[in-house]
């Protein structure tokens, strides 16, 4: 009796390892030491950038890989958000900053990039494929232009400075370590959100959607419902990304909202592959590295071509990014592993 | 096997991302970043301030104190944002312990605040001219040798209400702390002297379209005080010019700088006889001066004269080098013997004495000039007026100076 117990518990135990998957669990395993390898600078500089790019990388993945909508104001979500932390909270700046404690602050802001990608969402849900892109362009820019020129909101060119981590279980957030754990914390739970939504009833209604819009409506579907909503969730990781990358900074300007940032957005989730919520983390990796070290490498005058050239290399080997190569280096490896040994 | 594969991939990832950070300096080197804007609109003069400071370099023989220099640069492209990141990558990545820049204003006031995050590292300016990066709330460990922009401006004002007979202009600047500064400086004078600004139109950085800007200016003004940098002045001047307007120009320092005099196009007609003023002049007769174009000029890629930031990046550098053959290149101790001589240090420069006030901000000469075509055809700054050893105030006593308030788009005023 006691053994067919332990016997069921270890099918489940191994059940649940199986259903996690040999990758996650090493990928896991590495992102939680990496902290025991990386200097300051490659934990929050390269992994913590990275880990909040992949999140605004991924909220477009959901967006696009199961909507069909390429969005490019994802960067313009996370500014607000990063913008109602400014006010919301304490900045340097003396402008507003009403002090809210952060437990206060970061719900509201959540909340106001989610219902702000709503509402960029119920615009542009009208319109399909290119005129997506043209109208979410338009949006970023018109955001980016006014957050420039407004100094009663946004105080113009300067934006906000000294915006602080919150510290609290006595523990600075704002620290490398923590605030690496932080980061890859909150992007495990945004990627866990989309893969799990993925597979959900909600999951398969977009993406069933996305396939033929029209045979949905005709079964009775909500379409234009099912995509705000989908907008919505990716807002709040979006917001969630802005948080973060508010607090890493310190500060925030337009320049954090401009057009080259939402374009790095686009690049990261492209580069990536947008067929599985990793892509935009992969994409994230190699955007940031490239973005950091391609000066050291080619020089001053030069380098802003070799990382155009590495994304046009890695697009053009492969249709759907590093995603895409692994998907064609993979069988080769499976095949190998089934030859007999020597 | 699979497994095996997957394994060593993660570990090939992991090495990755870690194994740069393993480099390390070599004990007779030290290392000196440079940061300056190498991509966005102020490419041309990140390009050119590091030829400033390369200058500097080769003066010395690429050695300082027996230790040879390696020059580590960081890129921004003139945002707060990408200063603050490139400085931290030098800082915490490449591990300098003394860092030249930034170029551009805000970019400034953005490192004094990162500055006061790295008590250990010494930060010296590169160009960046905003007022308060030294005026309000200073980092101890900021230092700043190349005046701010609104010393630039001495002079200015006073002369194109009295010598020039302007009472009333119009000013047309980017929209950020260094203009603002700048025209700061100019309507000090000029208000107090009498004259008007009934408008001012504030652009953002990288406009393409002046027209509604250019439509803006009221009619009957004497003439247009323009503060816009790079590619910035030679829209707006093309723009300009192409809508027929005709009011002379005053320049703001890096309006009818080497940057933008050397452009292409018809601006020649547009620029000549601009009055402007700046920490340089062109046509300076001074040997030092012209024994520190000639040196300029052997950089790849140099202009017919050193512009402003050239100059700036190139007196910066030369500070902290003096600087640091003054403790021996020693900055074990957190560079606190280096700030101490840095905060002491007064020396010549191509534009004469400079030397620091009690906020590590620079008292130097400042020069008055006007846009004139050389022999061959180059437009050129002709020396008009130097005026000598301009302070942060202006030579307002300090309170009397921080009633003013700080600058900003609607600070000074006079309608």
């Amino acid at each position: 009796m006691s053994l067919a117990i332990a016997t069921s518990s270890a099918t489940a135990q191994q059940n649940w390892l199986e259903k996690l998957g040999a990758g996650h669990i090493i990928l896991g395993a590495a992102l939680v030491l990496y902290p025991l390898v990386a200097s300051d600078f490659f934990l929050t500089q390269i992994g913590g950038y990275s880990l909040i790019f992949g999140m605004l990388g991924l909220s477009l993945m959901l967006l696009a890989g199961y909507g069909g909508m390429v969005s490019l104001a994802q960067i313009t979500v996370a500014g607000i958000a990063a913008y109602a932390i400014a006010i919301l909270g304490n900045n340097n700046s003396n402008i507003l900053g009403f002090g809210w404690p952060w437990w206060l602050a970061v719900p509201f802001a959540l909340l106001a990039a989610a219902l702000a990608s709503a509402l960029i969402g119920w615009i542009s849900v009208r319109t399909e494929g290119i005129y997506t892109i043209m109208i979410t362009l338009a949006i970023a820019t018109a955001t980016y232009y006014f957050a420039q020129q407004n100094y009663a909101i946004f105080n113009g060119h300067s934006g906000y400075a000294g915006i602080r981590a919150p510290v609290f279980w006595g523990v600075n957030w704002r620290d490398p370590r923590p605030f690496y754990y932080l980061c890859l914390g909150l992007a495990v739970l945004s990627y866990a959100a989309v893969l799990y939504g993925s597979r959900s009833t909600f999951g398969m209604t977009l993406q069933a959607i996305r396939d033929n819009p029209r045979r949905m409506r005709a079964l009775g579907y909500h379409v234009t419902a099912h995509k705000v909503f989908a907008w919505l969730l990716a807002g709040v990781i979006a917001g969630l990304a802005g948080v973060l990358l508010v607090w890493f900074n310190g500060r925030v300007s337009p320049g954090t909202i401009g057009v080259d940032a939402a374009i790095d957005v686009l690049i990261i989730a492209v580069i990536g592959g947008l067929r599985h919520p990793i892509g935009p983390f992969l994409g994230a990796v190699v955007v940031i590295l490239m973005q950091t070290f391609a000066i050291d490498i080619v020089g001053a005058e030069r380098f802003n071509t070799l990382i155009g050239m590495v994304f046009l290399v890695i697009v053009f080997v492969s249709q759907d990014g590093i995603l895409g190569l692994w998907g064609r280096i993979k069988p080769h490896l499976a095949q190998e592993s089934l030859r007999p040994g020597p | 096997m699979r497994m095996h594969r997957r394994t060593v991939l993660a570990l090939a990832v992991f090495t990755g991302l870690t194994a740069p950070s393993m480099a390390l300096a070599a004990d007779d080197t030290i290392k000196i970043g440079l940061l300056a804007t190498f991509e966005g609109p102020f490419k041309v003069l990140g390009e050119d301030s590091e030829r400033g400071a390369m200058t500097a370099v080769e003066e010395v023989g690429g050695k300082v104190a027996g230790k040879k220099i390696e020059i580590v640069k960081g890129s921004s492209d003139a945002s707060p944002d990408s200063a603050v990141r490139a400085a931290r990558k030098l800082v915490e990545q490449d591990g300098v312990k003394v860092l030249v820049g930034p170029l551009s204003g805000d970019e400034g006031l953005a490192v004094k605040d990162y500055a006061k995050t790295q008590p250990n590292v010494t930060f010296i300016n590169g160009t960046s001219a905003a007022q308060d990066t030294t005026l309000r709330n200073p980092a101890e460990n900021f230092f700043r040798f190349s005046t701010d922009g609104a010393q630039w401006m001495a002079g200015l004002g006073t002369y194109a209400f009295k010598d020039k007979g302007y009472k009333k202009v119009a000013t047309v600047a980017e929209d950020y702390s260094f203009p603002y500064t700048q025209v700061f400086g100019f309507m000090a004078e000029f208000c107090k002297a009498g004259g008007h600004v009934p408008s001012k139109s504030w652009v953002p950085i990288g406009n393409k379209d002046f027209s509604s800007v250019i439509a803006a200016i009221p009619e009957g003004v004497d003439a247009i005080y323009v503060a816009l940098g790079g590619a910035d002045a030679v829209n707006f001047l093309t723009q300009y010019q192409q809508s027929g307007g005709t009011a002379p120009l005053i320049g703001g320092s890096i309006t009818v700088d080497q940057t933008v005099l050397t452009s292409k196009g018809k601006l020649k007609d547009v620029l000549k006889g601009t009055p402007s003023a700046g920490p340089t002049a062109d046509t300076n007769d001074a040997p030092a001066w012209k024994a520190f174009v000639e040196a300029y000029k052997k950089q790849p890629g140099a202009f017919p004269s050193p512009s402003l930031f050239a100059h700036g990046y190139y007196v910066d550098m030369k500070a902290t080098l003096l600087g640091l053959d003054q403790v021996g290149g020693d900055v074990s101790d957190g560079g606190k013997k280096l700030r101490d001589a840095l905060s002491k240090l007064s020396f010549d420069t191509p534009t004469g004495k400079v030397s620091l006030d009690k906020n590590r901000n620079a008292i130097a000469d400042i020069f008055l000039t006007e846009v004139t075509e050389g022999a061959d055809g180059n437009l050129l700054n002709k020396l008009v007026k130097v005026v000598p050893q301009v302070n942060q105030t202006l030579g307002i006593p300090e309170d009397e100076f921080m009633k003013l308030g700080a600058v900003n788009r609607d600070n000074p005023s006079c309608p």
